[in-house]
C-alpha cells in the first residue's frame, strides 16, 4: 500500500488517539510523509471520538481522511457514521467483541475481530486499539513489523514505560489473528 | 531526527528554541495546548510561563516585556484575540516587537470551536484601532508553525512591531512529523528597550500617547514608510505547478493544503491549474499575484470563512481576470472533492 488512509474511530477512553499515534510513529520512523489529526471538542466526552491519519509516499494535502481506505471500529456509531465513506476496495477492522452487526457493502475487505474480548483474555485491558492496530500491520503493511514495534516504545511516554511490553503484546496479538 | 509534534506543541518548542523566555496566555480552545506545552516547559529554562486572568492581561504583560526588550509572546483563539486587540493596538503605537499566536476557531461572537479562518480581516485590516498594521504569517504545515515563530520574533524585531503566527484549529490539533531547529537564535540589539539607564545614558520612553497632532502625524508617517520598506522587501508565497497554469488558486493556510490536493486531481485530469500559496497575509503577497496577471485567465479564492482574502485578490487582479471565491464556514474544512467540483467550473469558463 503506497498511502494509508486511515480512519479510527470508537469512544473516547477506547485509545482511539493513541492507536493513531502509534500508525504515524512507525510512518515517521519509516521515513514517510504522516499526519494525524483528531476530532476535537465536546463530542470526546462519552461520545465518539475519531482520528485520521495518513501515511504516504508523498506529500500530504488534505489531513482528513474523509474517504478513508482503512477503517478501524470499535464501536456501534462510528461504523455507522464511517462506513459508507469507506473506498470501495478498502479494509474495514470491526472491533466485533463491541459491535454486534455485520456490515452489509460487498466491495469491501472487513474483518470481524473480538479484538476487546481477546485483550482481556490476555490480560491487556484496555489494549483493543494496539491489538487492532497490529491486524491492520498485517493487513495493510503500512510498515515494516519492526518499525511499527520501534513506534510503541516511541508512544508509550516514559512515565508508562512498564506498559510497552504489553503494547508489545497486543500489537503481536493482531498481527498473529 | 524528526519528531511527531502536533502543531500547538511545535510552536511553543519553537519559541523557547527562538529564545522566547516570557509566556503570558489565558487557557481557549483549540490553542490550549501551547499554554499546557509552555506551563511544563518554560521553568526549565529559567523562562516565565504565566497564566494571566484574562487575555487583556496577557496582552499587556506582552507590552511590559516587550519594553524590557525580552521576546515575548501571547497565544490564542478568535475571541480571545479580540480581547487582546486593544492591547495590540498599543503595542503598534509603542513599536514593540512580539508575537501573537491566533489558532482560529470560527465565526463571530463566541462562534464554534472548530477550524476556520474568519480573522483574516482581523489579521489584516484592523489588528486593533487607529492606522496600524502587524506582520501575520499564515503557515499550511506543522514545520511551518514551527518555522514560522522565529521568522515571526525576528521580523518583529526587525521592524519594530508586533507580528501573528495565523494558524487556525486544523493546524493546533494536527500532528506531523517536524524537525526542530537547533542553535544559538539571531538576537538584535535593543537600543530603545527599557533595561535601566545606570546613570549613563538618558532614559528611554516607551509611549503610545501624543497629544500634539504635528507630532503624530510625524510618528505615523515613520511608521508607515517602515510599513512600505515591509511591504517591498517581506511579501512570501509559494507557488505550486504555476509555470503553466491557465487557472489559478489562490489560498493559504489549512484551506492551501485542500486546494493543493484539489489542483493535483485537477491536474490529473488535464486541467491546467495551479496554486498561489499566501505565506505573508500582511504584507500581502501582491508581487507574486501580480506576475501571473496576463497568464491566468481565471482565479479562484480558497478559504474557510465566508470570503476575505478574496477581497485582496481581487484588488490584485484589477479586473484582469474574473476572480471566484469558494469557502466553508462555521468549522467546516472544505474537501479536496469540493473545492475540485469548482476548478472544473472556472476551467469551463463557469462559475
Amino acid at each position: 500500500m503506497t498511502k494509508l488512509e486511515l480512519m479510527l474511530a470508537g469512544f473516547g477512553g477506547q485509545g482511539i488517539l493513541f492507536a493513531g499515534k502509534l500508525v504515524a510513529y512507525a510512518g515517521l520512523i519509516e521515513d514517510k510523509h504522516v499526519s494525524w489529526l483528531p476530532s476535537y471538542g465536546p463530542e470526546m466526552r462519552g461520545g465518539t471520538c475519531n482520528c485520521s491519519v495518513c501515511v504516504s509516499d508523498e506529500q500530504i494535502g488534505s489531513p482528513q481522511m474523509l474517504t478513508p481506505n482503512a477503517l478501524i471500529a470499535m464501536n456501534q456509531p462510528s461504523l455507522e457514521k464511517f462506513i459508507g465513506h469507506v473506498q470501495p476496495g478498502g479494509i474495514v477492522l470491526v472491533d466485533s467483541s463491541i459491535i454486534p452487526t455485520k456490515v452489509d457493502r460487498t466491495d469491501l475487505k472487513v474483518f470481524y475481530v473480538p479484538a476487546t474480548e481477546i485483550a482481556e483474555k490476555n490480560g491487556l485491558k484496555g489494549m483493543a486499539n494496539i491489538l487492532l492496530t497490529g491486524k491492520l500491520l498485517k493487513e495493510t503493511g503500512f510498515a515494516s513489523v519492526e518499525n511499527a514495534k520501534a513506534a510503541v516504545s516511541k508512544v508509550v511516554p516514559p512515565k508508562k514505560a512498564n506498559l510497552i511490553d504489553s503494547n508489545l503484546k497486543a500489537l503481536q496479538l493482531g498481527l498473529d489473528y | 531526527m524528526k519528531v511527531l509534534m502536533k502543531g500547538n506543541e511545535a510552536l511553543a518548542e519553537a519559541a523557547i528554541r527562538a529564545g522566547c523566555r516570557h509566556f503570558f496566555g489565558y487557557p481557549i480552545t483549540p490553542q490550549t495546548e501551547v499554554a499546557a506545552y509552555m506551563a511544563k516547559q518554560m521553568p526549565k529554562v529559567g523562562g516565565t510561563y504565566l497564566q494571566a486572568e484574562s487575555e487583556i492581561s496577557a496582552i499587556n504583560m506582552v507590552y511590559g516585556a516587550a519594553s524590557a526588550g525580552k521576546r515575548a509572546m501571547t497565544s490564542s483563539s478568535s475571541p480571545g484575540i479580540s480581547l487582546k486587540q486593544e492591547g495590540i493596538s498599543y503595542l503598534v503605537g509603542s513599536d514593540l516587537p512580539c508575537l501573537i499566536v491566533n489558532v482560529q476557531r470560527a465565526a463571530p461572537g463566541l462562534g464554534g470551536i472548530q477550524p476556520s479562518q474568519g480573522d483574516y480581516f482581523q489579521a489584516t485590516k484592523a489588528p486593533g484601532h487607529g492606522d496600524s498594521h502587524i506582520f501575520v504569517m499564515a503557515p499550511s504545515s506543522i514545520q511551518e508553525m514551527a518555522d514560522f515563530v522565529e521568522t515571526c520574533f525576528e521580523k518583529a524585531e526587525e521592524y519594530r512591531m508586533p507580528s501573528m503566527l495565523l494558524a487556525d484549529g486544523m493546524l493546533g490539533q494536527m500532528m506531523e512529523p517536524i524537525e526542530l531547529k537547533e542553535g544559538e537564535p539571531k538576537e538584535v540589539e535593543k537600543p530603545w528597550a527599557l533595561t535601566g539607564t545606570k546613570m549613563q545614558r538618558p532614559h528611554n520612553v516607551i509611549n503610545s500617547l501624543y497629544i500634539d497632532p504635528p507630532e503624530l502625524e510625524r510618528i505615523l508617517i515613520e511608521r508607515y514608510e517602515r510599513y512600505a520598506k515591509i511591504e517591498e522587501n517581506e511579501q512570501r508565497a509559494e507557488l505550486y505547478k504555476m509555470d503553466d497554469a491557465e487557472y489559478a488558486v489562490v489560498s493559504y493556510g489549512a484551506s492551501a493544503r485542500i486546494a493543493m490536493s484539489a489542483v493535483d486531481k485537477a491536474r490529473d485530469e488535464g486541467i491546467k491549474v495551479g496554486l498561489i500559496r499566501c505565506i505573508t497575509l500582511w504584507p500581502y503577497p501582491k508581487k507574486f499575484i501580480e506576475a501571473s496577471a496576463g497568464q491566468i485567465k481565471h482565479y479562484l479564492a480558497v478559504e474557510m470563512n465566508m470570503g476575505q482574502m478574496v477581497e485582496d485578490l481581487r484588488l490584485v487582479v484589477n479586473g484582469r481576470a474574473p476572480v471566484d471565491f469558494f469557502g466553508r464556514a462555521g468549522g467546516i474544512i472544505p474537501s479536496p472533492a469540493e473545492v475540485l467540483e469548482e476548478i472544473r467550473k472556472i476551467s469551463k469558463g463557469g462559475k
